[in-house]
Protein backbone atom coordinates (compact mmCIF):
# COMPACT_ATOMS: atom_id res chain seq x y z
CA UNK A 1 0.00 0.00 0.00
CA UNK A 2 1.35 3.41 -0.96
CA UNK A 3 -0.81 6.51 -0.67
CA UNK A 4 1.77 9.08 -1.68
CA UNK A 5 0.58 11.70 -4.13
CA UNK A 6 1.77 15.11 -5.26
CA UNK A 7 0.28 18.34 -3.92
CA UNK A 8 -1.08 19.00 -7.41
CA UNK A 9 -2.71 15.58 -7.52
CA UNK A 10 -4.50 16.33 -4.26
CA UNK A 11 -5.60 19.74 -5.56
CA UNK A 12 -6.88 18.00 -8.72
CA UNK A 13 -9.28 15.99 -6.56
CA UNK A 14 -11.24 19.18 -5.91
CA UNK A 15 -14.11 19.77 -8.32
CA UNK A 16 -16.27 22.85 -8.70
CA UNK A 17 -19.23 22.85 -6.35
CA UNK A 18 -17.59 20.57 -3.76
CA UNK A 19 -17.76 21.01 0.00
CA UNK A 20 -14.25 20.96 1.42
CA UNK A 21 -12.81 21.26 4.91
CA UNK A 22 -9.38 22.65 5.71
CA UNK A 23 -7.63 21.78 8.98
CA UNK A 24 -5.48 23.95 11.23
CA UNK A 25 -6.61 27.03 13.16
CA UNK A 26 -6.26 30.72 12.19
CA UNK A 27 -2.66 31.22 11.12
CA UNK A 28 -1.54 27.85 12.54
CA UNK A 29 -0.74 24.65 10.61
CA UNK A 30 -2.77 25.40 7.52
CA UNK A 31 -2.11 23.29 4.38
CA UNK A 32 -1.12 26.43 2.46
CA UNK A 33 0.82 24.59 -0.27
CA UNK A 34 -2.42 22.79 -1.09
CA UNK A 35 -4.35 26.09 -1.00
CA UNK A 36 -1.92 27.67 -3.47
CA UNK A 37 -2.15 24.62 -5.76
CA UNK A 38 -5.93 24.91 -5.61
CA UNK A 39 -5.74 28.62 -6.47
CA UNK A 40 -3.92 27.60 -9.66
CA UNK A 41 -6.87 25.48 -10.77
CA UNK A 42 -10.08 26.59 -12.52
CA UNK A 43 -12.42 25.28 -9.80
CA UNK A 44 -15.14 27.54 -8.40
CA UNK A 45 -18.33 27.56 -6.32
CA UNK A 46 -16.69 25.81 -3.39
CA UNK A 47 -18.30 25.49 0.01
CA UNK A 48 -15.46 25.85 2.52
CA UNK A 49 -15.42 24.84 6.18
CA UNK A 50 -12.53 26.18 8.20
CA UNK A 51 -11.37 27.56 11.54
CA UNK A 52 -10.35 30.32 9.22
CA UNK A 53 -7.03 31.94 8.46
CA UNK A 54 -5.32 32.93 5.21
CA UNK A 55 -6.76 29.79 3.56
CA UNK A 56 -10.16 31.49 3.71
CA UNK A 57 -8.78 34.92 2.78
CA UNK A 58 -6.98 33.66 -0.32
CA UNK A 59 -9.84 31.50 -1.61
CA UNK A 60 -12.25 34.40 -0.98
CA UNK A 61 -9.98 36.93 -2.71
CA UNK A 62 -9.73 34.62 -5.73
CA UNK A 63 -13.51 34.32 -5.97
CA UNK A 64 -13.48 30.56 -5.40
CA UNK A 65 -16.14 30.49 -2.68
CA UNK A 66 -19.86 30.01 -3.06
CA UNK A 67 -20.33 29.59 0.67
CA UNK A 68 -18.24 29.82 3.84
CA UNK A 69 -19.05 27.84 6.99
CA UNK A 70 -17.06 29.41 9.83
CA UNK A 71 -16.85 30.63 13.41
CA UNK A 72 -14.09 33.15 12.81
CA UNK A 73 -11.44 34.17 10.31
CA UNK A 74 -8.22 35.54 11.82
CA UNK A 75 -4.49 35.81 11.21
CA UNK A 76 -3.86 35.25 14.96
CA UNK A 77 -1.13 37.78 15.78
CA UNK A 78 -2.87 40.07 13.28
CA UNK A 79 -6.41 39.62 14.60
CA UNK A 80 -8.40 40.46 11.46
CA UNK A 81 -8.15 38.81 8.00
CA UNK A 82 -8.42 41.69 5.50
CA UNK A 83 -9.14 39.62 2.36
CA UNK A 84 -11.98 37.83 4.15
CA UNK A 85 -13.30 41.17 5.39
CA UNK A 86 -13.33 42.75 1.91
CA UNK A 87 -15.16 39.77 0.39
CA UNK A 88 -17.58 39.42 3.33
CA UNK A 89 -18.44 43.14 3.20
CA UNK A 90 -19.09 42.85 -0.54
CA UNK A 91 -21.43 39.90 0.08
CA UNK A 92 -19.21 37.82 -2.25
CA UNK A 93 -20.25 34.49 -0.73
CA UNK A 94 -23.03 32.99 1.35
CA UNK A 95 -22.23 32.45 5.01
CA UNK A 96 -23.14 29.89 7.62
CA UNK A 97 -21.67 31.53 10.72
CA UNK A 98 -21.52 29.15 13.67
CA UNK A 99 -20.14 29.13 17.18
CA UNK A 100 -16.77 27.32 17.14
CA UNK A 101 -18.17 24.53 19.31
CA UNK A 102 -21.29 24.11 17.12
CA UNK A 103 -18.92 23.78 14.16
CA UNK A 104 -17.14 20.97 15.98
CA UNK A 105 -20.45 19.24 16.80
CA UNK A 106 -21.47 19.44 13.13
CA UNK A 107 -18.24 17.71 12.11
CA UNK A 108 -18.73 15.11 14.86
CA UNK A 109 -22.30 14.45 13.71
CA UNK A 110 -21.07 13.87 10.16
CA UNK A 111 -18.26 11.68 11.49
CA UNK A 112 -20.74 9.57 13.45
CA UNK A 113 -23.06 9.41 10.41
CA UNK A 114 -25.79 11.10 12.44
CA UNK A 115 -28.16 13.80 11.11
CA UNK A 116 -27.43 16.13 14.05
CA UNK A 117 -26.07 16.48 17.57
CA UNK A 118 -27.89 18.42 20.29
CA UNK A 119 -26.54 21.38 22.23
CA UNK A 120 -27.69 24.50 24.06
CA UNK A 121 -25.17 26.57 22.13
CA UNK A 122 -26.77 29.03 19.75
CA UNK A 123 -29.89 29.65 21.86
CA UNK A 124 -30.46 33.37 22.37
CA UNK A 125 -27.94 34.36 19.70
CA UNK A 126 -28.25 35.57 16.11
CA UNK A 127 -26.53 32.37 14.94
CA UNK A 128 -30.05 30.91 14.89
CA UNK A 129 -31.58 34.05 13.35
CA UNK A 130 -29.21 33.95 10.40
CA UNK A 131 -29.24 30.16 9.92
CA UNK A 132 -32.98 29.41 9.78
CA UNK A 133 -32.18 25.91 8.50
CA UNK A 134 -30.91 25.02 11.99
CA UNK A 135 -33.85 23.48 13.85
CA UNK A 136 -34.70 23.15 17.52
CA UNK A 137 -35.72 19.85 19.12
CA UNK A 138 -37.47 19.05 22.38
CA UNK A 139 -35.44 16.93 24.77
CA UNK A 140 -37.08 13.48 25.06
CA UNK A 141 -35.85 13.26 28.68
CA UNK A 142 -36.48 16.73 30.13
CA UNK A 143 -38.49 19.86 29.53
CA UNK A 144 -35.93 21.70 27.46
CA UNK A 145 -35.56 22.94 23.88
CA UNK A 146 -32.17 22.22 22.33
CA UNK A 147 -30.41 23.18 19.12
CA UNK A 148 -29.98 20.32 16.64
CA UNK A 149 -26.66 21.14 14.98
CA UNK A 150 -26.87 19.60 11.49
CA UNK A 151 -24.12 17.24 10.33
CA UNK A 152 -21.45 19.11 8.39
CA UNK A 153 -20.48 16.42 5.89
CA UNK A 154 -17.52 17.11 3.64
CA UNK A 155 -16.70 15.82 0.18
CA UNK A 156 -13.06 16.29 1.00
CA UNK A 157 -10.78 17.36 3.86
CA UNK A 158 -7.15 18.46 3.70
CA UNK A 159 -4.86 18.84 6.72
CA UNK A 160 -1.17 19.58 7.17
CA UNK A 161 0.79 17.28 9.50
CA UNK A 162 4.34 17.18 10.86
CA UNK A 163 5.08 13.61 9.75
CA UNK A 164 3.33 10.93 7.71
CA UNK A 165 4.18 7.56 6.26
CA UNK A 166 3.13 6.15 2.88
CA UNK A 167 0.26 4.28 4.54
CA UNK A 168 -1.40 7.46 5.80
CA UNK A 169 -0.30 7.22 9.44
CA UNK A 170 0.50 10.71 10.66
CA UNK A 171 1.79 12.66 13.62
CA UNK A 172 0.90 16.13 14.87
CA UNK A 173 3.84 17.11 17.06
CA UNK A 174 2.77 20.65 17.96
CA UNK A 175 0.98 21.40 21.22
CA UNK A 176 -2.55 21.44 19.78
CA UNK A 177 -3.99 19.01 17.19
CA UNK A 178 -6.93 21.42 16.69
CA UNK A 179 -9.87 19.63 14.98
CA UNK A 180 -8.01 17.98 12.12
CA UNK A 181 -9.16 14.48 13.03
CA UNK A 182 -12.81 15.58 12.91
CA UNK A 183 -12.39 17.20 9.49
CA UNK A 184 -10.94 13.89 8.29
CA UNK A 185 -13.71 11.80 9.87
CA UNK A 186 -16.43 14.09 8.48
CA UNK A 187 -15.12 13.75 4.93
CA UNK A 188 -15.72 11.24 2.14
CA UNK A 189 -12.03 11.57 1.34
CA UNK A 190 -9.25 13.02 3.46
CA UNK A 191 -5.81 14.04 2.25
CA UNK A 192 -2.71 15.03 4.17
CA UNK A 193 0.19 17.25 3.26
CA UNK A 194 3.20 16.58 5.45
CA UNK A 195 6.45 18.25 6.46
CA UNK A 196 8.17 14.89 6.07
CA UNK A 197 7.45 11.37 4.80
CA UNK A 198 8.94 8.94 7.31
CA UNK A 199 9.17 5.15 7.57
CA UNK A 200 6.38 3.56 9.62
CA UNK A 201 9.02 2.52 12.15
CA UNK A 202 9.43 6.21 13.05
CA UNK A 203 6.08 5.90 14.87
CA UNK A 204 7.15 2.86 16.92
CA UNK A 205 7.06 4.74 20.23
CA UNK A 206 4.29 4.86 22.82
CA UNK A 207 4.62 8.61 23.48
CA UNK A 208 4.64 9.46 19.77
CA UNK A 209 1.49 7.37 19.32
CA UNK A 210 -0.30 9.85 21.62
CA UNK A 211 0.29 12.50 18.94
CA UNK A 212 -1.43 10.52 16.16
CA UNK A 213 -5.15 11.43 16.21
CA UNK A 214 -5.96 10.74 12.52
CA UNK A 215 -6.76 7.11 11.62
CA UNK A 216 -4.94 6.03 8.48
CA UNK A 217 -8.08 4.38 7.07
CA UNK A 218 -9.53 7.89 6.65
CA UNK A 219 -6.63 9.00 4.49
CA UNK A 220 -6.75 8.68 0.70
CA UNK A 221 -3.50 10.39 -0.13
CA UNK A 222 -0.37 11.88 1.42
CA UNK A 223 1.82 14.53 -0.20
CA UNK A 224 5.25 15.68 0.88
CA UNK A 225 5.07 19.41 1.55
CA UNK A 226 8.15 20.55 3.45
CA UNK A 227 7.45 24.04 4.87
CA UNK A 228 4.02 23.62 3.30
CA UNK A 229 2.22 25.55 6.06
CA UNK A 230 4.07 28.81 5.35
CA UNK A 231 3.12 31.63 5.92
CA UNK A 232 1.20 29.97 8.78
CA UNK A 233 3.07 28.22 11.58
CA UNK A 234 3.92 24.57 11.96
CA UNK A 235 4.91 24.03 15.59
CA UNK A 236 7.39 22.95 16.77
CA UNK A 237 9.32 23.56 13.53
CA UNK A 238 8.58 27.12 12.45
CA UNK A 239 6.42 30.07 13.46
CA UNK A 240 3.97 32.41 11.75
CA UNK A 241 5.60 34.65 9.10
CA UNK A 242 4.11 37.84 10.50
CA UNK A 243 6.05 40.08 8.10
CA UNK A 244 4.73 38.16 5.12
CA UNK A 245 1.19 38.18 6.49
CA UNK A 246 1.47 41.97 6.77
CA UNK A 247 2.47 42.14 3.11
CA UNK A 248 -0.38 39.77 2.22
CA UNK A 249 -2.79 41.87 4.30
CA UNK A 250 -1.74 45.07 2.56
CA UNK A 251 -2.66 43.41 -0.74
CA UNK A 252 -6.32 43.46 0.29
CA UNK A 253 -6.45 47.07 -0.89
CA UNK A 254 -6.59 46.21 -4.58
CA UNK A 255 -3.32 44.29 -4.63
CA UNK A 256 -4.55 40.69 -4.76
CA UNK A 257 -3.63 40.19 -8.45
CA UNK A 258 -0.04 41.27 -7.94
CA UNK A 259 0.20 39.14 -4.76
CA UNK A 260 -1.17 36.18 -6.73
CA UNK A 261 1.28 36.75 -9.59
CA UNK A 262 4.25 37.09 -7.26
CA UNK A 263 3.63 34.20 -4.88
CA UNK A 264 1.08 31.78 -6.34
CA UNK A 265 0.69 31.79 -10.14
CA UNK A 266 2.33 28.74 -11.69
CA UNK A 267 4.65 28.16 -8.72
CA UNK A 268 5.21 24.77 -7.17
CA UNK A 269 6.23 24.49 -3.52
CA UNK A 270 10.05 24.53 -4.04
CA UNK A 271 9.74 27.62 -6.28
CA UNK A 272 7.57 29.32 -3.65
CA UNK A 273 9.94 28.43 -0.80
CA UNK A 274 12.90 29.73 -2.82
CA UNK A 275 11.29 33.21 -2.70
CA UNK A 276 11.91 33.21 1.06
CA UNK A 277 14.70 30.71 1.65
CA UNK A 278 14.37 27.48 3.62
CA UNK A 279 16.62 28.68 6.41
CA UNK A 280 14.64 31.89 6.81
CA UNK A 281 11.37 29.99 7.21
CA UNK A 282 12.90 27.42 9.55
CA UNK A 283 14.18 30.28 11.70
CA UNK A 284 10.74 31.94 12.09
CA UNK A 285 10.16 32.07 15.85
CA UNK A 286 7.21 30.17 17.28
CA UNK A 287 4.46 32.59 18.26
CA UNK A 288 4.14 33.63 21.90
CA UNK A 289 0.48 34.13 22.74
CA UNK B 1 0.52 58.65 43.86
CA UNK B 2 -2.46 58.36 41.49
CA UNK B 3 -2.39 54.96 39.81
CA UNK B 4 -2.37 54.84 36.02
CA UNK B 5 -5.74 54.14 34.42
CA UNK B 6 -4.55 50.83 33.03
CA UNK B 7 -3.38 49.56 36.44
CA UNK B 8 -6.70 50.68 37.94
CA UNK B 9 -8.55 48.70 35.24
CA UNK B 10 -6.37 45.61 35.74
CA UNK B 11 -6.99 45.70 39.46
CA UNK B 12 -10.76 46.30 39.03
CA UNK B 13 -11.04 43.54 36.41
CA UNK B 14 -9.16 41.07 38.60
CA UNK B 15 -12.03 41.40 41.10
CA UNK B 16 -14.27 39.69 38.52
CA UNK B 17 -12.57 36.41 39.47
CA UNK B 18 -13.00 36.68 43.24
CA UNK B 19 -14.65 33.49 44.49
CA UNK B 20 -13.94 31.57 41.27
CA UNK B 21 -11.86 28.92 43.03
CA UNK B 22 -10.61 26.42 40.46
CA UNK B 23 -12.42 27.76 37.40
CA UNK B 24 -10.56 27.79 34.08
CA UNK B 25 -9.98 31.42 33.15
CA UNK B 26 -9.92 32.54 29.54
CA UNK B 27 -8.75 36.11 29.22
CA UNK B 28 -8.53 37.56 25.71
CA UNK B 29 -6.36 40.64 25.37
CA UNK B 30 -3.63 42.27 27.42
CA UNK B 31 -5.66 43.85 30.24
CA UNK B 32 -7.87 40.74 30.72
CA UNK B 33 -4.76 38.52 30.76
CA UNK B 34 -3.05 40.73 33.35
CA UNK B 35 -6.25 40.92 35.40
CA UNK B 36 -6.59 37.14 35.55
CA UNK B 37 -2.87 36.76 36.25
CA UNK B 38 -3.13 39.28 39.10
CA UNK B 39 -6.09 37.41 40.61
CA UNK B 40 -4.23 34.08 40.43
CA UNK B 41 -1.06 35.63 41.85
CA UNK B 42 -2.87 37.11 44.83
CA UNK B 43 -6.34 36.15 46.13
CA UNK B 44 -7.37 33.24 43.83
CA UNK B 45 -4.34 30.94 43.56
CA UNK B 46 -6.50 27.98 42.56
CA UNK B 47 -7.53 29.46 39.19
CA UNK B 48 -6.59 27.41 36.13
CA UNK B 49 -4.88 29.44 33.39
CA UNK B 50 -2.93 28.69 30.22
CA UNK B 51 0.22 30.13 28.75
CA UNK B 52 -2.00 31.51 25.95
CA UNK B 53 -1.83 28.50 23.67
CA UNK B 54 -2.33 24.91 24.83
CA UNK B 55 -0.78 24.27 28.24
CA UNK B 56 -2.10 24.91 31.73
CA UNK B 57 0.51 26.67 33.84
CA UNK B 58 1.03 26.62 37.59
CA UNK B 59 1.96 30.32 37.69
CA UNK B 60 0.81 33.09 35.35
CA UNK B 61 3.17 33.66 32.42
CA UNK B 62 4.48 37.23 32.06
CA UNK B 63 3.27 38.96 28.87
CA UNK B 64 5.56 39.88 25.98
CA UNK B 65 9.02 38.51 25.18
CA UNK B 66 9.89 35.91 27.81
CA UNK B 67 13.67 35.88 27.73
CA UNK B 68 14.83 32.85 29.69
CA UNK B 69 11.46 32.37 31.37
CA UNK B 70 9.83 29.00 30.62
CA UNK B 71 6.13 28.46 31.32
CA UNK B 72 5.62 26.09 34.25
CA UNK B 73 3.33 23.51 32.68
CA UNK B 74 0.86 21.70 34.93
CA UNK B 75 -1.38 20.17 32.26
CA UNK B 76 -2.86 20.29 28.79
CA UNK B 77 -5.65 22.59 27.55
CA UNK B 78 -6.05 22.12 23.80
CA UNK B 79 -8.95 23.87 22.06
CA UNK B 80 -10.89 20.62 22.03
CA UNK B 81 -10.58 20.39 25.79
CA UNK B 82 -11.57 24.04 26.18
CA UNK B 83 -14.93 23.20 24.59
CA UNK B 84 -15.35 20.22 26.92
CA UNK B 85 -14.80 22.41 29.96
CA UNK B 86 -17.04 25.20 28.60
CA UNK B 87 -19.95 22.77 28.41
CA UNK B 88 -19.14 21.43 31.86
CA UNK B 89 -19.43 25.03 33.06
CA UNK B 90 -16.31 25.47 35.20
CA UNK B 91 -14.93 28.46 33.34
CA UNK B 92 -14.98 32.25 33.40
CA UNK B 93 -14.10 34.30 30.32
CA UNK B 94 -13.01 37.96 30.34
CA UNK B 95 -13.37 39.39 26.84
CA UNK B 96 -13.51 42.66 24.93
CA UNK B 97 -16.61 42.85 22.72
CA UNK B 98 -16.94 45.48 19.99
CA UNK B 99 -20.57 46.22 20.91
CA UNK B 100 -22.56 45.65 24.13
CA UNK B 101 -26.24 46.38 24.68
CA UNK B 102 -28.45 46.88 27.72
CA UNK B 103 -29.05 43.13 28.01
CA UNK B 104 -25.31 42.41 28.09
CA UNK B 105 -25.51 40.92 24.61
CA UNK B 106 -22.12 41.14 22.87
CA UNK B 107 -21.00 41.42 19.24
CA UNK B 108 -17.66 40.72 17.55
CA UNK B 109 -19.05 39.54 14.20
CA UNK B 110 -20.16 42.39 11.95
CA UNK B 111 -21.17 46.05 12.20
CA UNK B 112 -24.20 47.05 10.14
CA UNK B 113 -26.45 44.89 7.99
CA UNK B 114 -25.64 41.20 8.38
CA UNK B 115 -25.75 40.38 4.68
CA UNK B 116 -23.76 43.39 3.47
CA UNK B 117 -21.93 44.54 6.58
CA UNK B 118 -20.31 47.94 6.85
CA UNK B 119 -17.50 46.24 8.79
CA UNK B 120 -16.76 42.53 8.97
CA UNK B 121 -14.83 41.63 12.11
CA UNK B 122 -13.92 38.15 13.40
CA UNK B 123 -17.10 36.12 13.41
CA UNK B 124 -18.99 34.95 16.50
CA UNK B 125 -16.05 32.79 17.63
CA UNK B 126 -17.06 30.88 20.79
CA UNK B 127 -19.25 33.66 22.25
CA UNK B 128 -22.62 31.85 21.89
CA UNK B 129 -21.28 28.77 23.69
CA UNK B 130 -19.32 30.72 26.29
CA UNK B 131 -22.27 32.85 27.33
CA UNK B 132 -24.87 30.08 27.51
CA UNK B 133 -22.53 27.77 29.41
CA UNK B 134 -20.43 29.73 31.91
CA UNK B 135 -19.51 33.02 33.54
CA UNK B 136 -18.44 35.99 31.42
CA UNK B 137 -17.04 39.44 32.20
CA UNK B 138 -15.94 42.27 29.94
CA UNK B 139 -13.19 44.84 29.60
CA UNK B 140 -14.12 47.82 27.41
CA UNK B 141 -11.24 50.24 26.79
CA UNK B 142 -13.35 52.92 25.09
CA UNK B 143 -16.59 53.60 26.90
CA UNK B 144 -18.77 55.36 24.32
CA UNK B 145 -22.13 55.04 22.60
CA UNK B 146 -20.56 53.17 19.67
CA UNK B 147 -19.62 50.36 22.05
CA UNK B 148 -22.50 50.59 24.55
CA UNK B 149 -25.22 50.80 21.92
CA UNK B 150 -28.86 51.76 22.15
CA UNK B 151 -31.19 49.00 21.00
CA UNK B 152 -29.60 45.61 20.41
CA UNK B 153 -26.09 44.92 19.14
CA UNK B 154 -25.92 44.40 15.37
CA UNK B 155 -25.23 40.65 15.64
CA UNK B 156 -25.91 38.89 18.93
CA UNK B 157 -22.87 36.66 19.40
CA UNK B 158 -22.75 36.63 23.21
CA UNK B 159 -26.20 36.16 24.69
CA UNK B 160 -27.60 38.30 27.49
CA UNK B 161 -30.55 38.90 29.77
CA UNK B 162 -33.07 39.35 26.94
CA UNK B 163 -36.16 37.20 27.57
CA UNK B 164 -37.45 37.87 24.04
CA UNK B 165 -34.69 35.60 22.75
CA UNK B 166 -35.20 32.69 25.15
CA UNK B 167 -37.23 29.64 24.15
CA UNK B 168 -40.55 29.79 26.04
CA UNK B 169 -39.21 32.87 27.85
CA UNK B 170 -37.17 30.62 30.17
CA UNK B 171 -33.73 32.02 31.12
CA UNK B 172 -30.81 29.76 30.13
CA UNK B 173 -29.76 27.96 33.31
CA UNK B 174 -26.07 28.82 33.14
CA UNK B 175 -26.19 32.38 31.76
CA UNK B 176 -23.98 34.33 34.18
CA UNK B 177 -22.76 37.80 33.19
CA UNK B 178 -20.61 39.22 35.95
CA UNK B 179 -18.68 42.46 35.66
CA UNK B 180 -17.83 45.13 33.10
CA UNK B 181 -14.73 47.27 33.57
CA UNK B 182 -14.42 50.23 31.21
CA UNK B 183 -12.08 53.19 31.05
CA UNK B 184 -14.72 55.18 32.99
CA UNK B 185 -16.35 52.88 35.52
CA UNK B 186 -17.04 49.42 36.90
CA UNK B 187 -20.47 47.93 36.25
CA UNK B 188 -22.30 44.72 37.07
CA UNK B 189 -25.63 43.12 36.20
CA UNK B 190 -27.21 43.66 39.59
CA UNK B 191 -29.97 46.06 38.49
CA UNK B 192 -33.66 45.25 38.03
CA UNK B 193 -33.99 42.12 35.83
CA UNK B 194 -30.19 42.01 35.55
CA UNK B 195 -29.95 45.59 34.25
CA UNK B 196 -26.45 47.01 33.98
CA UNK B 197 -25.57 49.02 37.07
CA UNK B 198 -22.62 51.27 37.83
CA UNK B 199 -20.89 50.06 41.00
CA UNK B 200 -17.90 52.45 41.05
CA UNK B 201 -16.55 55.43 39.12
CA UNK B 202 -12.91 55.79 38.18
CA UNK B 203 -11.25 58.84 39.81
CA UNK B 204 -12.45 62.12 38.28
CA UNK B 205 -15.37 60.53 36.42
CA UNK B 206 -19.00 61.47 37.14
CA UNK B 207 -22.07 59.26 36.77
CA UNK B 208 -23.50 61.70 34.22
CA UNK B 209 -20.35 61.36 32.14
CA UNK B 210 -20.73 57.56 32.13
CA UNK B 211 -24.43 57.85 31.29
CA UNK B 212 -23.78 60.34 28.47
CA UNK B 213 -21.34 57.86 26.91
CA UNK B 214 -23.76 54.92 27.15
CA UNK B 215 -26.55 54.26 24.65
CA UNK B 216 -29.01 53.01 27.28
CA UNK B 217 -30.14 53.97 30.78
CA UNK B 218 -27.76 52.85 33.52
CA UNK B 219 -28.68 52.03 37.08
CA UNK B 220 -26.37 52.93 39.97
CA UNK B 221 -25.80 51.52 43.40
CA UNK B 222 -26.68 53.55 46.46
CA UNK B 223 -23.65 55.44 47.78
CA UNK B 224 -21.76 55.17 44.49
CA UNK B 225 -18.06 55.73 45.15
CA UNK B 226 -14.66 55.58 43.51
CA UNK B 227 -13.06 52.47 42.06
CA UNK B 228 -10.50 51.39 44.69
CA UNK B 229 -6.93 52.00 43.57
CA UNK B 230 -4.56 49.03 43.28
CA UNK B 231 -2.43 48.48 46.37
CA UNK B 232 1.36 48.78 46.25
CA UNK B 233 1.54 45.00 46.53
CA UNK B 234 -0.77 44.65 43.50
CA UNK B 235 1.27 47.17 41.51
CA UNK B 236 4.40 45.14 42.22
CA UNK B 237 2.73 41.98 40.95
CA UNK B 238 1.46 43.77 37.81
CA UNK B 239 4.96 45.06 37.12
CA UNK B 240 6.35 41.54 37.43
CA UNK B 241 3.64 40.17 35.10
CA UNK B 242 4.27 42.90 32.50
CA UNK B 243 8.01 43.60 32.76
CA UNK B 244 8.11 45.39 29.37
CA UNK B 245 5.28 47.79 30.25
CA UNK B 246 3.15 46.68 27.28
CA UNK B 247 0.07 47.76 29.26
CA UNK B 248 0.91 51.43 28.87
CA UNK B 249 -0.01 51.22 25.16
CA UNK B 250 -3.62 50.26 25.97
CA UNK B 251 -4.82 53.81 26.54
CA UNK B 252 -3.55 56.53 24.20
CA UNK B 253 -1.73 59.34 26.04
CA UNK B 254 -3.99 62.30 26.63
Amino acid sequence: MNKTASIDEIAAEVESGMTIGIGGWGARRKPMAFVRALLNRPVKDLTLLSYGGPDVGMLAAAGKLKKLVFGFVSLDTLPLEPHFRVARQAGAFEVMELDEGMFQLGLKAAAAQLPFLPTRVGIGSDVLTHNPEIKMIESPYSDESLVAVPALALDMAVCHVNQADVLGNSRLSGPDPFFDEWFCRAADKAFLTSEAIVPTSAFNDAMIALQMPIERNLVQGVALAELGAHPTSCAPSYGIDVAHLRQYSAAAKGGWTSYFDEFIAGKDLPEYIALFGKDTINALPLPVF
Amino acid sequence: MTPSLVDLCISAASEAFRGDGERLITSIGLVPRLAASLAKSTFEPGLMMTEGEAYLVSEPVPVGPRGDYRPKIEGLMTYKRVFDIIYRGKRHALVTPVQVDRFGQMNISVIGDYHAPKTALLGVRGYPGNTISNANSMFVPSHDTRTFVSGEVDMVAGIGYNPARWPDGQPPKHLDLRRIVSNLAVMDFGGAHHAIRVVSLHPGVTFDQVQDNTGFALERIAGLGETPPPSDAQLEVIERLDPHGLRYSVFPKR
